[in-house]
């Protein structure tokens, strides 16, 4: 009987070891979620006589993935999200996080360029209002501005085909 | 398989404040303090060399010098990275296990333990009957008499 008690006992202790192990705590759930796009007016990359805004999606389920030439696992999403923007799923944007100019735009020349437009957030402070700490990230905002999905690190093709992709066709119907 | 922010060493130039105010810098490391870097989870905003910790150093100096008050700041904080960012957690239905999961484990010793001690009490105080009582008396007594 006493035998029975330490095993459960052992048992309860591995189970919850176990599950700790699958746990990521890196990826701490954001607040933003169902919340609207914090708000940003920011210079074009290519062109900083224009300005891009969250303002100027209303009304079309998009992606915003932060990007930056510094970070290097954007190298390993990069052609995920090229061929995703190719298919015209949903428009990709670009937020350009803490990076130079030149360095992002000649980043984007060398592996593609998936973007509609990118944003250049040179200081990094609409990377804060977004939360970001991982780059990359990618948000999927829906026709009246909300957050809906935030992934943090890089998109898999796994992941567009069971999240992204099905969340935009639902997004978009509603 | 997440690759975090890598620092960028060439940048990491922390902006000094135009003006030296050691106050201020006290109140900034204080409230940097109790907040959780989440690029190096273990490491508060104020310890961590992360870029973002700088960054987010210079934000609190920057709210601080627009006048906002440290509770204010947190909530800037826990609005766009949540409550993880708190080193100490708010008290909700979701941490309540979190802030009295040790005390159920002591209050679930406690009772183990009187449990114990009750059952050995039991057993203890066993119930002499006569015969017994009278074999006692006997075995002591064999007992005297082999001593010599």
């Amino acid at each position: 009987m006493k035998y029975y008690l330490v095993l459960a006992v052992f048992i309860v202790l591995v189970a919850f070891l176990a599950v700790g192990l699958t746990l990521n705590p890196h990826e701490v759930p954001s607040p933003l979620i169902n919340k609207p796009a914090p708000h940003f007016d920011l210079p074009q990359l290519r062109d900083a006589s224009k300005n891009f805004s969250e303002r100027d999606m209303m009304g079309k389920v998009w992606l915003l993935n932060v990007w930056a030439s510094w970070c290097v696992s954007c190298r390993e999403e990069h052609p995920v999200l090229v061929e995703f923007a190719k298919s015209e799923v949903a428009p990709v944007y670009g937020l350009d996080y803490k990076d130079k100019r030149e360095d992002g735009m000649s980043w984007l020349e060398r592996f593609g360029d998936p973007y509609r437009i990118s944003a250049s957030d040179y200081d990094g402070k609409v990377g804060i209002d977004y939360g970001v700490y991982g780059v990359p990230e990618t948000y999927v905002i829906d026709k009246r501005g909300v957050i809906r999905y935030k992934q943090i690190g890089p998109l898999t093709p796994e992941i567009l085909k069971h999240k992204i992709i099905p969340l935009v066709a639902s997004l978009n119907n509603g | 398989m997440l690759v975090l922010l890598v620092m960028n060493v060439a940048r990491a130039a922390e902006s000094a404040p135009a003006v030296h105010d050691p106050q201020l810098d006290e109140r900034v490391r204080a409230l940097a303090e109790t907040l959780r870097c989440l690029v190096c989870q273990n490491e508060t905003i104020a310890d961590s060399p992360a870029e973002l910790a700088t960054d987010l150093r210079k934000q609190i100096r920057e709210k601080m010098q627009q006048g906002l008050s440290d509770r204010e700041i947190l909530d800037y904080m826990v609005a766009r990275y949540g409550d993880f960012v708190l080193y100490r957690p708010p008290l909700k239905t979701i941490t309540i296990l979190l802030w009295f999961g040790p005390l159920l484990f002591l209050l679930a010793g406690l009772g183990a333990l009187f449990y114990r001690l009750t059952q050995r009490r039991k057993e203890a105080e066993v119930e002499l009957s006569e015969t017994d009582h009278a074999r006692a008396k006997a075995l002591l007594k064999s007992d005297d008499n082999e001593i010599p």
